[in-house]
């Protein structure tokens, strides 16, 4: 009989202690434990990009690691970005430039490009093609994508630059 | 669940590790980043009945400056780190440029450096790169350690010479002498895709601007790292000119190295691929060996 592990982790601010199976993924940790549908699985060995979150403010593939490895750690989930009525800045740049269409590789997209554009604040368009190399869409061509996260680079050299309220 | 049952230790020590591989013997296996082990895990082509992460022991992650000009890298410090290390650009060029070809940005925030040479696959960048850098690897068990060079380290597909009660624990890379150069080349079909063929080219000059030493490893063209020793050979004491480079790579291409068909690339393809990087790579090192960079 394999042992069952106690966990702790801290998922969009809220913390969880859960018991779970060693062999149970982040992913579906996320997914069917947490009810956080947002991170989405895609070929469950590394090569989509979808199901991406951030760990400890780094991104990484949910579906590479498993569920007692993220004890202790922290994990931000594309839900954990914004909310319904107030938009991540970086979420806002892709509904205008039109960075998704049917959304799926959205969540990995988001969770890939908010920590990028953080270490990266004023990307060349080689080097946001670059960051989201790992990252797979079948809808847009890419374009729209490229276009949204240099809005979103540039929406945040404006809001930078203004003074603070 | 995708991955079969398995017991799972996060050993904070490397002792610790240890003492988990030499009780468990075969049917453990080391858990490092996880970005090679886990997918085949995913797929059920390994099923370890226990696995030992390394994640938690904090004294496998560093990268050291050696008195003699060398790098000391832990085995856990994962790809990203090596990537922005300054050290490491300034006293490792090949392996700071190699780091950008290894996996997506995801990947190498997670990868580690001794997974990756543990895991052995010939289509790694870091296999190749350490065997042309003359790395040495240091390897512990209950025991005691051992020092095995690199070229000595794999011997075969996804095989090295690690018992199973063996870590990884660290990789030493001499300094590279005055007068070198270095060149990575590489064809994927999509960007940061596994490579269909790709040569590490470490070259030096003497006083006289001839080539007095040359290495060429080429990846995903054999089993494992296929050191091009011959080929190499032919370019030594000669003016590191078009004709002499030219005749080195096509005898690594069409004499040295093995590579194999698959979907992606026929072996003849892979052949004409690996002709054109080694020139291209022979090229790029001597250069940079004559300016000094």
């Amino acid at each position: 009989m394999h042992s069952s592990v106690d966990i702790s982790t801290t998922v969009n601010g809220i913390r969880y202690e859960q018991v779970v199976e060693p062999r149970m993924l982040l992913s579906d940790f996320l997914r069917h434990i947490l009810g956080l549908t947002g991170t989405h699985v895609g070929c469950e060995h590394g090569v989509c990009g979808a199901c991406t979150v951030m760990l400890d403010g780094e991104s990484v593939r949910s579906c590479l690691l498993f569920a007692v490895q993220a004890d202790g750690h922290e994990i931000i989930t594309v839900e954990g970005l914004g909310t319904m009525d107030e938009l991540h800045p970086v979420q806002e740049a892709f509904r205008e430039a039109h960075g998704l269409q049917c959304g799926f590789c959205t969540p990995g997209i988001l969770t890939t490009v908010v920590p990028f554009l953080e270490a990266n604040p004023n990307p060349t368009e080689d080097e946001i093609r670059e960051a989201i190399s790992g990252n797979l869409c079948r809808c847009t061509g890419y374009q729209h994508i490229v276009d949204a996260v240099q809005l979103a680079a540039e929406k945040a050299q404006d809001r930078s630059k203004q003074p603070a309220d | 669940m995708k991955p079969a049952p398995f017991d799972y230790f996060a050993p904070t020590t490397i002792e610790e590790a240890l003492s988990h591989l030499a009780e468990h013997g075969y049917d453990a296996k080391v858990l490092a980043g996880g970005q090679s082990l886990v997918p085949m895990m995913n797929f059920r082509l390994v099923q370890p009945s226990i696995l030992v992460d390394l994640n938690k022991i904090q004294d496998l992650a560093y990268i050291r400056a050696d008195e003699n000009g060398g790098v000391r890298i832990g085995a856990m410090t994962r790809h990203h780190q090596v990537e922005v290390d300054s050290l490491v650009a300034q006293r490792m060029p090949l392996l700071h440029e190699s780091m950008p070809h290894i996996g997506y940005p995801q990947i190498r925030n997670r990868g580690t450096l001794g997974g990756s040479l543990s895991h052995a696959d010939a289509a790694a960048e870091l296999v190749a790169v350490t065997v042309a850098l003359n790395g040495r690897f240091r390897v512990r068990n209950q025991d005691g350690e051992r020092w095995i060079p690199a070229e000595d380290f794999f011997v075969g597909l996804f095989t090295t010479v690690l018992e199973p009660r063996d870590l990884l624990v660290e990789v030493e890379l001499p300094p590279m002498p005055d007068h070198s150069g270095w060149s990575l080349m590489e064809v994927a079909r999509r960007r940061h895709d596994f490579a269909l063929v790709g040569v590490a080219a470490v070259v030096r000059l003497d006083d006289d601007g001839r080539c007095d030493r040359a290495r060429m490893v080429f990846l995903s063209a054999g089993d494992g790292p296929v050191v091009a020793g011959r080929s190499a050979d032919l370019l030594q004491g000669q003016a590191p000119g078009g004709e002499a480079i030219r005749a080195a790579a096509e005898m690594a291409a069409y004499e040295e190295i093995d590579p194999g068909s698959d979907i992606h690339a026929s072996a003849d393809f892979r052949r004409r691929l690996a002709n054109v990087l080694a020139r291209r790579a022979l090229e790029q090192a001597f250069e940079r060996a004559a300016s000094g960079e």
